[in-house]
């Protein structure tokens, strides 16, 4: 099965007794998809390469962005502005010429999950908001195939392995049982700040590859019906015990959900602001140039208000009740965030507490305005 | 006094604390002390009910209260309680 060289390549996994050379004909067969390459992606995919998976796919529809960089060592300034997935397979390939790379040039959406995924062996999630990663759990469990998760934020990551099926047959809790509903979008830290220490991945995502690799072999304990936390901040680590939910939806005594959904919808993302009043960068811009009465409200954080901001008054959106006394009745108000998400809630809320009427939406928030009118300020 | 375990996403409510040590007899007790404590950091954990919110998960040692009593399980000096909320990444929407 392996040639003189990948002999050699391998040849550290080949020499320990309790891997040897099945354990390496194991991960050249193995089809795995990392979804996601982006701080977790990046040690996942560098390792897996590395150890010799045979079959890489991976999804993802970004550009290589400098402000990636800080944690995304996949990737150097040469591939600036280049897709994500194709600096990836260059970068894959150069370090190891025996395996496969396939690139999925897509953000993963319910609409291609399915076909995407049928093809893999195990799905590794590495992706970077709550709908995707209830679309990978689903899918998962859908397909039935083993879901090694991982997740980070600004100082802590959490790692799993679910919907994972040990020896005697026994199928292991997936992220539902966990976690039965996400946050709603913009309420909780989580989405109103933006941030994670660049080495936090690094470790976290390594140790994603680690059960990866468990899982492909059969070697080792796999974390299964565990949870793994750790703080880089305190250097603590942690593992808590799992165990299946009967109510989970996807697969519990009453199973209710047999396909996929819309997970925007199920994580309380509005798709056009229905019923919430919205300007488009280009009416904005009309009316900042006609001398329009408004007022301008960035529901951001600080940190963020100080990094860019278009001289709005900084009301962050969970303090966003209290300070409703600022926020002018007459004029048309503009709300402005970093994508049009927090700045709907912070209407929603004013909306329903407050009784505004006069409150508009700036669509797709800051970071469309600065590339739509083309503003010479900074984007994170 | 049971020893609360605070995530990081959650500590700028605790004045950065990471763990707070709080009597109570169950984790109900426990939770209400700490909210009693540090009022901001109720509705992250919590909705207006007092039911735990579906997004956090609380843990005594190593189990998940769902599989033990709930928010009645019994906790004593020696017992960690984590706060685990879920995290899904590093962008802001």
């Amino acid at each position: 099965m392996f040639s003189k060289e990948e002999l050699l390549r391998y040849n550290r996994h080949i020499i320990m007794p309790d891997f040897g050379i099945a354990a390496q004909e194991k991960l050249k067969k193995a089809r795995v998809l990392v979804i996601g390459a982006g701080g977790l992606g990046s040690p996942l995919l560098l390792y897996l390469a590395a150890a010799g998976v045979g079959h890489i796919g991976i999804v993802d529809g970004d550009v290589v962005e400098d402000s990636n960089l800080h944690r995304q060592v996949l990737f150097g300034v040469d591939e600036l502005g280049m897709a994500k997935v194709e600096a990836a397979k260059k970068r894959l390939l150069s370090l190891n010429p025996y395996i496969e790379v396939v690139v999925h040039e897509t953000q993963f959406t319910s609409a291609n999950a399915m076909d995407i995924a049928s093809d893999y062996d195990v799905i590794a999630d590495g992706t970077d908001n709550f709908p995707t990663r209830y679309l990978v759990n689903d899918v998962c469990v859908l397909l039935d195939k083993p879901n090694v998760y991982a997740s980070i934020y600004q100082f802590e990551g959490h790692v799993s392995v679910f919907n994972y099926v040990n020896e005697r047959g026994e199928r292991g809790p997936n992220y539902r049982d966990l976690y039965p509903n996400p946050p709603e979008a913009g309420t909780v830290p989580n989405c109103a700040e933006a941030g994670v220490l660049g080495v936090l991945p690094g470790i976290i995502g390594s140790l994603q590859a680690l059960e990866v690799i468990k899982v492909l072999t059969h070697v080792g304990e796999p974390l299964s019906g565990r949870f793994y936390t750790f703080d880089a901040l305190s250097f603590e680590s942690r593992t808590f015990k799992l165990k299946r939910d009967p109510a989970n939806p996807l697969n519990g005594d009453n199973p209710s959900l047999s396909e996929l959904i819309d997970y925007d919808q199920f994580c309380g993302i509005k798709k056009a602001a229905e019923g919430t009043k919205e300007v488009t960068a280009e009416e904005f811009q009309d009316w900042q140039e006609n001398g329009t009465e408004m007022q301008i409200i960035d529901v951001r954080e600080p940190s963020e208000f100080e990094l860019v901001n278009i001289g709005g008054t900084l009301i962050p959106l969970s303090e966003i009740l209290e300070n409703s006394d600022k926020i002018d009745r007459q004029k048309k108000v503009v709300f402005i965030c970093k994508s049009g998400v927090r700045s709907v809630r912070a209407i929603e809320v004013l909306e329903e507490n407050r009784g505004f009427d006069n409150l508009y939406n700036l669509k797709g928030g800051l970071i469309n305005l600065i590339l739509e009118a083309d503003l010479d300020l900074p984007t994170y | 006094m049971a020893t609360v375990i605070i995530p990081t996403p959650l500590r700028k409510f605790t004045s950065n604390a990471s763990k707070i040590t709080i009597s109570g007899n169950t984790v109900e007790e426990v939770i209400q002390n700490l909210n009693a404590a540090y009022p901001d950091l109720r509705k992250h954990i919590q909705d207006n009910s007092g039911t735990i919110r579906p997004f956090i998960n609380i843990f005594v040692g190593e189990d998940d209260i769902r599989t033990l009593d709930s928010h009645h399980t019994v906790v004593n000096d020696n017992s960690h309680i984590s706060i685990i909320p879920a995290i899904a990444g590093g962008n802001a929407l």
